[in-house]
């Protein structure tokens, strides 16, 4: 009979359809979706590990990307931290310490308005390299700072 | 629902600028109590804000963004009376929401 055959078609167009209007609709989606929180980066405890987990072969050291922060912290449970990138279309901002029980602290990722600048206050076990890895047009920098730390603050 | 956050949003030369202070444990799972025993890790692990219900930034955090975390950012535009929204999820699944206005 022909009717099951006509219904069949007008059923896969109308899935095609569907699929077409989902693909532009992904096509539109805004630049940040909500990403599922990356445990495997999260629980790396070595920094090559941790650039691993994030898809980072080796990031380009850069001068045009800055940490600031004290050389010393009396206080490794508060740890202030500020990091300027002054790389065009930065997208993404992560802090990682490289002695700390786990290596990646925070990553941030970038709306098209906000500037490439974040400032926040962070944990450390121990006199420990701090990284600050940036993201742009699709590319890795870093810079590294060394912060001595008095008083150890991961409650360890 | 999470305990409330402080926002402060003030807008100047065309950047507004965002500060907030969260109140959360941030707990790390290494610590130990008085009695010796382990106090589980307790985190924020999501964090969104917004300005105007456009999402402008997004993070993950693990567990050594310092208790009682502190965040500040800019974002371009934005003008008085604006409105900023940040959020959080933590590792238990609580979340909490609270808005300023951009002064």
């Amino acid at each position: 009979m022909n009717l099951g055959h006509q219904a069949s078609r007008r059923g896969f167009l109308h899935l095609t359809g569907l699929l077409a209007l989902a693909t532009s609709a992904l096509a539109l989606a805004p630049r940040l979706a909500l990403a599922t929180w990356n445990k495997a980066a999260f629980e790396t405890k070595a920094l090559a590990d941790a650039y691993k987990a994030l898809g980072v072969e080796s990031p380009t050291a850069s001068g045009d990307v800055r940490i600031n922060a004290s050389d010393i912290a009396e206080n490794g449970a508060v740890v202030p931290v500020e990091v300027i990138s002054k790389i065009p279309n930065t997208t993404q901002i992560s802090v990682l310490i490289e002695k700390n029980p786990t290596t990646l602290t925070a990553q941030f990722d970038l709306g098209p308005d906000m500037l490439p600048e974040i400032s926040t206050r962070v944990k450390m076990a121990e006199t420990s390299n701090i990284i600050a890895l940036v993201k742009a047009d699709g590319k890795f920098y870093a810079a590294t700072k060394e912060i001595k730390v008095t008083l150890g603050g991961c409650g360890g | 629902m999470g305990l409330p956050m402080k926002i402060r949003a003030t807008n100047r030369d065309g950047v507004t600028e965002v500060k907030v202070l969260m109140n959360h444990v941030m707990e790390t799972g290494l610590r130990k109590d008085p009695s010796g025993q382990i106090v589980p890790a307790l985190f924020i692990n999501e964090v969104t804000a917004k300005l105007n219900d456009k999402v402008v930034m997004q993070a993950q955090w693990g567990p050594a963004v310092a208790r009682n975390p502190y965040l500040a950012f800019k974002v371009k535009g934005g003008k008085p009376g604006d409105n900023v929204s940040i959020s959080w999820t933590d590792s238990s699944g609580d979340a909490r929401t609270d808005e300023a206005t951009v002064s």
